[in-house]
């Protein structure tokens, strides 16, 4: 019973943290038809604008529960000028190239992203383990479970929610799938396509670092995390099926299970699971678990 | 006419940028590749700590003012021109990029490397361009075991040194041991310093039980899993070679559930930390430095300088990255200045290999005896202690010293043998 609660809880908390920085990635793809490969930089900058903000911040004295605050803030600020910076600086020019294209181009921007954060942060590493310990932990059939990873299982849920409702059953949201379904007829329509793109590359850009900046308490942040994230992430969406909030979720938590229950059952092929699963879900369903229909032009 | 003039310009511009960037050599400079990881994870911790030393330890050397007998100019009299080079990208790049610092750049040696498959790719370039390069820091001890290498020499301790010692040290100071679990990282610096650490140990004490082996990947950053499992199948000690981002993040995510409470953490990298994360470890864990580095070493006038100068220009005091890559450095140019005894001018390369093989020499972190791998590779003493803090700040207490006999294979035997042999020969106290 033991074993069956870690792997369960394990699991859930890999895989909200999964889909924390693969929802991002998913959204711009879905809506953009662009592989964003700079998605790691961008989750890779908010963990660095909410280490180094929060260390300020304590520094200064201030209340520790604030600390909160100061992670989401650099989240969403550092999202916003780094979402515009991209699209309207670069990637704007680049709209109606070949899919391949924009992920050679996104993988430039991975590169440069790379070089500026050691720029503005150095090589050393960045601590703000103060808001991962605050929430104290919760003790379940004898294991300990940290607070705040506890508390990222609900917000993984909230963020999902949150996107299902606000494509779904809003205006904007509605229009947004219009765009998605084909861009050339909702802008005879009168939908400012480019708007919608600006803002959704955004929104995508706020998740990463969002996801970022929630991942720093935990972590020793240090150049090269937005990497690492990013053939994870990857594998994710590709899995849940490209494109697909609801595949995205799929996607995470058949991984974070699967990892979990290697982990405690065979730790050698830990790694290997997370590719295998992908492996042969590719091989039956190339197109990924729920990815989005596409009508054929012809 | 303006297109041709603003070639012209650009040319000549580019030539002034390139020549402004490059040190200027007076002929008899000594032109030295250091290589470190200057990117990438392994950069903060290690890297940036190492090129801090040598850029501290070679202007000091420059002025001929480091404590005797380092006291003279530079290496045998000529100034030292440091060309720094990053590690990150992996062994095949390194390969190709050492190729560029001789062949290019025209170093006359090389001290570097900090990843065990780095030091295991680039001998084989060196031997072939026949040039000196001193591996300070990789622990992997396949790089003289495996091979017979005439340019290439290790000033700092194999990772199996580390691991007998943290078998002897647990064996000897936790009571009622009865079993073990580890956390490696999936590559061959973490198996080998599990299986090391795990072999000897069982030929220490019989019936020690493993609870677990857990082997993440690299960089994880990740552990709450391989926690869960380190609880659910709790030891009385979990042996852990981490290091860098990967140890720090296994440190905070485990204090933050109580992993440490029931169980002591063996961190065999764990001084690279201590200063970083000071009110994050649990007092008790039980820390290695690689050897008696940092806060393990001993106290010398050229320790107490090197500390203190370190300090004073970085504002933290040095880790063990930093003491091996002074050792390195140190060792060179003791051997090139024990060679040029011999010979009339400088030495060549050849005299300063003669030189190199089976020397002796004191570093900041004790000494240094070159008495393996045919003359090639370093043996130190080993040293443990567990953390505590005192008057609020970091230290360590049960310190216990392991001879370099103790826990080193005698000359011939590898390290995997040696152990499933029971260790013979071995020399403790």
């Amino acid at each position: 019973m033991k074993l069956v609660i870690a792997m369960l809880m394990d699991g859930m908390i890999y895989a909200s943290w999964l889909f924390l920085i693969a929802a991002g990635l998913t959204l711009i793809y879905g809506v953009m038809r662009i592989l964003n490969m700079a998605h790691g930089s961008f989750y890779a900058i908010g963990a660095y604008a909410g280490a180094s903000l929060v260390g300020f911040y304590l520094a200064g004295g201030y209340p520790p529960w604030g600390a909160y605050l100061v992670l989401l803030g650099a989240a969403i600020f550092s999202g916003i000028i780094i979402g515009l910076l991209v699209e309207r600086g670069l990637l704007r020019f680049m709209y109606g190239r070949d899919e391949v294209v924009m992920i050679l181009v996104t993988y430039a921007i991975l590169l440069i992203l790379e070089d500026v954060i050691k720029l503005a942060w150095g090589v050393d590493a960045y601590f703000a383990y103060q808001p991962y310990t605050l929430l104290g932990r919760t003790k379940l059939v004898g294991l300990s479970y940290a607070n705040y990873d506890i508390a990222l299982i609900f917000i993984s849920a909230s963020i999902c929610f949150l996107l299902w409702w606000g494509l779904n059953r809003t205006r904007q949201g509605k229009l947004l799938q219009a765009v998605i379904h084909d861009r050339d007829t909702a802008a005879f329509l009168g939908i400012n396509v480019t708007r919608m793109f600006t803002v959704t590359f955004v929104i995508g850009a706020v998740l990463g670092t969002f996801a970022g900046a929630l991942t720093a308490p935990g972590i020793s942040v240090m150049p090269g995390i937005g990497i690492e994230v990013i053939i994870l992430a990857f594998a994710v969406v590709v899995i849940g099926g490209l494109g697909s909030i609801g595949g995205a979720l799929t996607g995470a938590l058949i991984v974070g299970l699967a990892r979990s229950a290697s982990v405690h059952l065979y730790p050698e092929a830990e790694l290997f699971v997370i590719y295998g699963v992908m492996a042969v879900v590719l091989a039956f369903r190339p197109q990924g678990l729920f990815a989005i229909a596409t009508a054929r032009k012809i | 006419m303006f297109r041709s003039f603003a070639k012209k310009s650009t040319l000549t511009g580019l030539i002034l940028v390139s020549a402004a960037a490059q040190p200027i050599l007076a002929a008899d400079d000594y032109k030295l590749g250091l290589v470190t990881f200057l990117s990438g994870g392994a950069a903060g911790p290690f890297g940036i700590p190492a090129q801090n030393a040598a850029k501290l330890v070679l202007e000091t050397l420059n002025a001929g003012q480091l404590p005797a007998p380092y006291n003279t100019t530079g290496i045998n009299g000529r100034t030292i021109v440091p060309v720094f080079m990053d590690e990150a990208g992996g062994a095949t790049k390194q390969a190709s990029e050492y190729r560029n610092l001789v062949e290019r750049q025209g170093v006359d040696a090389v001290v570097g490397y900090i990843s065990s498959g780095d030091c295991l790719a680039v001998p084989a370039v060196a031997e072939q361009l026949k040039t000196l390069t001193v591996l300070f820091d990789c622990g992997t001890p396949r790089v003289f075991e495996e091979n017979d290498f005439k340019y290439v020499f290790r000033t700092g301790p194999t990772a199996t040194m580390d691991n007998v010692a943290a078998a002897h040290y647990i064996n000897e100071t936790v009571e009622g041991l009865k079993s073990v679990s580890g956390i490696n990282q999936n590559y061959s610096f973490g198996h080998e310093s599990w299986a090391d650490f795990n072999g000897s140990l069982n030929q220490l004490k019989a019936g020690v039980d493993v609870t677990t082996e857990q082997f993440p990947k690299i960089y994880a950053g990740q552990y709450g899993a391989e926690i869960s499992a380190l609880m659910v199948n709790s030891a009385n000690v979990i042996h852990s070679s981490f290091w860098g981002g990967d140890m720090e993040a296994f440190l905070l995510q485990g204090s933050a559930r109580g992993l440490f409470e029931d169980q002591t953490a063996l961190l065999t990298t764990g001084e690279s930390a201590m200063y970083r994360l000071s009110d994050q470890i649990p007092e008790g864990t039980i820390l290695g430095g690689r050897g008696p580095f940092g806060v393990f070493a001993p106290d010398t006038a050229l320790n107490r300088w090197f500390r203190e100068a370190y300090t004073s220009e970085f504002g933290t005091p040095p880790t063990y990255p930093a003491y091996k890559m002074v050792q390195g450095i140190l060792g060179l140019k003791l051997a090139t200045e024990k060679a040029a005894l011999n010979v009339n001018g400088q030495p060549s390369t050849e005299d300063v290999v003669s030189a190199f093989e089976y020397l002796e020499y004191e570093g900041p972190g004790g000494k240094v005896s070159m008495n393996r791998g045919k003359g090639h590779q370093a043996t130190m003493e080993m040293v443990y202690g567990r953390y505590a803090l005192q008057d609020g700040k970091p230290a360590v207490t049960d310190v216990r010293h392991y001879a370099a006999a103790c826990v080193t294979p005698p000359e011939g035997m590898t390290s995997v043998s040696w152990i499933e042999k029971g260790m013979p020969d071995a020399q403790c106290d």
